[in-house]
């Protein structure tokens, strides 16, 4: 940490204090509503003033940064670095978040989630300032790519709304797609700048414009900053996402996730800017976006999709003013952010307003709101007005700029013609007319007959948030120099510095060109408001002329045809469903890999000779693999004995495994040998019988070549691999891996048994990555069983069972109902007084694990062994009417525990994982190994027990669910906890 | 003396043990009926459990007991397992 100020590192607390915020708005009950709000208030509020400190520092002394280490071995550091352009971003950021917590506060319902929304909310409100206060390039990346994230969670709240999730899929395709854009071309500019620090790539201007790859740079981060900042082409995913709740609107489709691409072509802009090709790609996409969206805003009937639009068409507006490459342009850029977030989020907050009181957003049904909420309607017409550029309001103001910028600009256009001034005269006259449309088609006129529920005013609170935003509007509109000024002044000076131009901020500059051509907008506006009333009420849809060009639609085609149709045919082309081919293929790739490999480096002689034939270990051998040819030759017709051989296998690698020296090994296959075959024969239970007579008649001739062909490669494989280990046992390499681990194992590990030390500290990191994957599979065979329907014909009770059923019935009283018990009376004796037995054993093979064989593997299986035992001689139902296991909380609890353990190390000053040992003397056992690693191994142990119990159950559940699904069966099958409960005189 | 008595009684003990291992493999891959086989598994399991004890006794060590030991106390669940499935048609209910 160096250079660590005061203001440094409240800045690390204002980026900080979201995320901490949102992590406790997430634990929140789901219906603590006041408490979520409060809290998320309180954070904005929080991070708002501490900006507002580092703001004071930045107007007195520059530049405020922090330094953290990040990942040091490549040359990144955590740099936050906050100057005037990023302060007052930050401040609308946390300033506008706290009006729209409030805001939310009462436009969300009581039976929704809140917690999670002010959650989302604050989570993205900590990712946006990341972005503004980032002072290294692949961290701004980083911090882009969460706001796609949050604002994907934010627009998709409400998800049982199809529009909803519809909307948040293609923002989130859109702007994430956009932000590896921005990734690479920031790899690209770091290349060239020759540092990923901001502050380094902003000092090297001259040598981006002058290298040859700075305009794939150029069009990589432009393609990051439109895809986000909503600019045609891109423009369409922003009035899907109108399907967010409108304070989600509020917040980041007029104030801040819009801004970023904006602020992110502010924050390069001394450096990439200056050139043709910025010019032409920036200005021209911003021009077309100005016109195309305010023109499109105009037919919107949606409230809020007229506001999308005419959002789209201001952010169109300042990206133009970026493209052109003047310093009053920059400024004016500047200063229309700010005033677009005043007055269009107060306009979201109306329209949200409408629709929470009438239940509809749809110019079309509504009208003559304003006697119903003449306060709300006031406050609209203020802000609809600043909209539309209305003198003494501060739209007015920066749109002004922008005709003076306009008139001045040189276009190296070679019409001669001069595009500009007239481009903004006839947006603002759209500009004016959706405004008209927004005002007057909402709030005067006649009463409205077709609104879901008769309005009334909001409560106050809700229209707090509205009134001061429209006040700041006028404000800034009236005095813009007392308010704005000095924020707008650190703002730019941070950004251009020395070439800061001279710029007024009066409301009246005389008798202007811009002041001519706001009344020309104005008028041309209101004339064609008047003019297109009848092609309004008519109500269609379709906007005129571009109603063919659907940029959405060609999106939505895209994505059919990426996601459906080109996936199905390569799927149709490559894919097959049949497991042979795949077999067989996966196969005779290894095997001609293999080959190919031997062939080209040549296989010698092993350094090593061969030890005697030990005739016990031969006899052993012989057993074994006739054992596994057994199982492969009856696998497909005869599962149980498959399985019955496949456990002969199993206990030969056992043996062979003790003949090599490998206890731990020995003992882990036995576990695994045993639990494997209960859990197969679970799974037997439901796969249907087979059925096919086994060379009943003569096979055609292409199907005999057929087999022969695989077992042809299945005998190759198999001798290769079994040569393959001979090769490899052959040989001892002049250093092993395992002599580094033998000699270490005590003096470092403080454990002698070497495979448990390696397991549990070595190499603990790769066991934790293991147990988490155990875990995963755990809960996805659990959900997958969960919705598990059996195949009809195995949904009938087994045989077996409806023979003893009827045998049963046909028995003398006293030992009517009573086979089943009688006939498990002795194993089921014996497993119960075995389960304290196994569970001591269990207990042993932790404890000892670290000096001799044993460990949480292997004490996990046998705990479950247990376990099993119960289930499996005493039922279901008895069991689980004695023993709750709960195996979640066992899996949970131990991969925290593991993790708690690593963790641990850091109290300590240690990394990650690092172990402690020493020995510990208990009364009566004695002295006994206390490594910090006993403690992994006991998370380990919790876990390995309950996802084996967790699969066991699912499993076992099967038959409980099946009976339970067919009553009929559930009347004539006697339970077998009633059974043996009877006759072992216990319940 | 002594000794190489022991060694080659243990040398006869494990071939005598690999020959009944190889007896009940007969049954475990002849049956012929399933509970033939299962009934060869569990001789094999317990022969098993008796061979590793004797290779403990010819190294020397005790560290192969455990293996003798998790045999001796859980090798009968695998064989309960498939005795449950052949007489009930499912091993848990």
């Amino acid at each position: 940490m160096s250079g660590a100020t005061i203001d440094s590192l409240l800045l690390l607390g204002a980026v900080v204090l979201p995320f901490i915020g949102a992590l406790a708005a997430g634990l929140l009950p789901t219906h603590a509503r006041n408490a979520a709000a409060w809290l998320a208030g309180a954070v904005s509020l929080g991070a708002f003033l501490l900006l507002c400190t580092v703001y004071q520092a930045v107007t007195a002394g520059g530049v405020v940064r922090l330094e953290l280490e990040w990942m040091p071995s490549l040359g990144l550091a955590f740099v936050l670095r906050a100057d005037g352009l990023a302060t007052v971003f930050g401040g609308l950021v946390t300033g506008m978040g706290a009006l729209v917590v409030l805001y939310a506060r009462y436009y969300m319902a009581a039976e929704d989630p809140v917690p999670r929304f002010f959650a989302f909310l604050l989570a993205f409100m900590g990712s946006m300032l990341g972005i503004v206060v980032s002072g290294n390039l692949v961290q701004i990346a980083f911090f882009w790519e969460l706001t796609s994230l949050f604002s994907f969670l934010l627009i998709a709240y409400r998800h049982h709304i199809a529009a909803a999730r519809d909307g948040a899929r293609m923002a989130l395709t859109v702007t994430a797609a956009g932000g590896l854009a921005l990734f690479s071309g920031f790899l690209v500019l770091g290349h060239i700048a020759g540092g990923f620090d901001l502050d380094v790539v902003l000092g090297a201007g001259s040598q981006i414009h002058a290298h040859p790859l700075y305009p794939v740079a150029l069009i990589l981060i432009l393609l990051g900053a439109f895809t986000k900042s909503a600019q045609f082409p891109f423009h369409f995913w922003l009035p899907q996402a109108m399907t967010a709740p409108t304070p989600v609107s509020a917040y980041l489709h007029s104030a801040t996730l819009v801004k970023a691409g904006v602020f992110l072509m502010a924050r390069l802009w001394p450096v990439l800017s200056g050139t043709d090709a910025w010019f032409w790609t920036v200005g021209t996409a911003g021009a077309i976006t100005l016109l195309v969206g305010a023109y499109i805003a105009i037919f919107q009937h949606d409230l809020k999709g007229l506001l999308a639009y005419s959002t789209i068409s201001h952010l169109g507006l300042i990206t133009l003013l970026l493209g052109l490459d003047s310093e009053l342009a920059m400024v004016a850029a500047i200063f229309h952010t700010l005033n677009h977030a005043t007055f269009k989020a107060s306009l979201f907050m109306a329209a949200g307003i409408i629709e929470h009181e009438t239940g509809t957003r749809d110019i079309r049904r509504l009208s003559g709101l304003n006697r119903f909420m003449p306060f709300t309607a006031r406050l609209a017409l203020v802000a609809a007005a600043a909209m539309a550029g209305v003198p003494l309001l501060n739209g007015f103001l920066s749109k002004e700029m922008f005709f003076a910028t306009a008139l001045t600009a040189d276009e190296p256009l070679p019409l001669g013609l001069k595009l500009l001034p007239v481009t903004a005269v006839v947006a603002s006259a759209f500009s004016v007319t959706y405004s008209l449309r927004f005002i007057h088609g909402t709030f005067f006129g006649p009463d409205p007959t077709d609104v879901p529920s008769m309005p009334h005013e909001p409560p106050a609170w809700m229209r707090l948030p509205v009134e001061l935003l429209v006040l700041a509007c006028i404000m800034v509109g009236v005095l813009p120099a007392a308010t704005i000024g000095p924020l707008l002044d650190v703002a730019a000076r941070s950004v251009l510095g020395e070439t800061t131009p001279e710029y007024s901020l009066v409301v009246w500059h005389g008798l202007t060109r811009p002041l001519v051509m706001s009344t020309i907008a104005l008028a041309l506006g209101v004339t064609l408001y008047l003019a297109l009333q009848r092609h309004l009420r008519r109500g269609v849809e379709i906007v005129p002329f571009l109603g063919a060009l659907s940029a959405r639609r060609l999106f939505d085609r895209a994505m059919v045809f990426l996601s459906w149709r080109l996936a199905r045919s390569i799927d149709r082309v490559f894919g097959t469903r049949r497991l042979q081919p795949q077999l067989r293929l996966v196969v005779c790739v290894a095997l001609v890999l293999a080959a190919a490999a031997a062939f080209v480096r040549g296989v010698g002689p092993g350094n090593i000779a061969p030890s005697e034939v030990d005739p016990v270990l031969a006899i052993v051998w012989a057993i074994g693999a006739s054992c596994a040819l057994g199982a492969a030759v009856t696998a497909k017709l005869h599962r149980f004995a498959a399985l019955v051989m496949l456990g002969g296998a199993g206990i030969v690698t056992c043996i062979t495994f003790v003949w090599f020296s490998a206890p731990d090994l020995a003992l882990t296959q036995l576990l695994v040998e045993i639990v494997t075959t209960v859990l197969l024969l679970l799974g037997l239970r439901w796969l249907p019988q087979r059925k096919d007579g086994a060379g009943a008649q003569r096979r055609p001739l292409i199907e005999r070549v057929g087999r022969l062909r695989d077992f042809g490669i299945a005998a190759t494989a198999g001798v290769g691999m079994a040569a393959l280990a001979y090769a490899v046992m052959v040989r001892m390499p002049p250093e092993l891996l395992a002599q580094h681990y033998l000699a270490r194992a005590y003096t470092e590990g403080g454990g002698t048994n070497v495979v448990n030390v390696i397991l549990v500290d070595f190499r603990g990191f790769d066991t934790l990555g293991e147990i988490t994957v155990l875990c995963a599979v755990a809960l996805t065979t659990y959900a997958l069983l969960r919705r598990f329907r059996p195949a009809p014909e195995s949904v009938q009770l087994p045989a077996q069972q409806l023979d003893q059923i009827a045998l049963d019935a046909a028995r003398p009283e006293p030992r009517r109902g009573r086979l089943v018990a009688d006939w498990l009376l002795v194993p089921s004796l014996i497993g119960r007084l075995l389960f304290p037995a196994i569970g001591i054993f269990a207990v042993f093979l932790l404890l000892r694990g670290h000096d001799e064989p044993g460990g949480g593997f292997v004490a996990g299986l046998t705990a479950s062994v247990a376990i099993i035992i119960q289930y499996m001689l005493m039922g279901t139902e008895w069991v689980e009417a004695r023993v709750r296991v709960l195996p979640l909380r066992w899996m949970g609890g131990g991969l925290l525990f593991a993790a708690g353990t690593g963790i641990g190390a850091w109290f300590f000053g240690y990394p990650f994982l690092t172990s402690y040992f020493g020995y510990v003397r208990l009364p009566l056992v004695g002295e006994v190994p206390a490594a910090s690693a006993l403690l992994f191994d006991i998370g380990v142990f919790a876990l390995v027990f309950g996802a084996t119990v967790l699969m066991l159950i699912a499993l076992a559940h099967q038959s409980v669910r099946g009976r339970r699904a067919t009553p009929a069966l559930d009347a004539t099958a006697p339970s077998p906890r009633v059974a043996v409960g009877a006759a072992t005189g216990d319940d | 003396m002594s000794g190489a008595v022991l060694h080659w009684s243990i040398v006869l003990a494990q071939l005598l043990l690999a020959f009944g291992m190889a007896c009940a493999a007969y049954r475990v891959l002849r049956g012929p009926r399933a509970q033939d086989r299962v009934l060869g598994l569990d001789t094999l399991y317990v022969t098993t459990a008796i061979l590793l004890l004797t290779y403990g006794i010819r190294t020397g060590t005790t560290l192969y007991f455990e293996a003798a030991l998790v045999i001796a106390l859980l090798g009968f669940v695998g064989t309960a397992a498939m005795a449950k499935f052949l007489m009930r048609g499912e091993v848990i209910e």
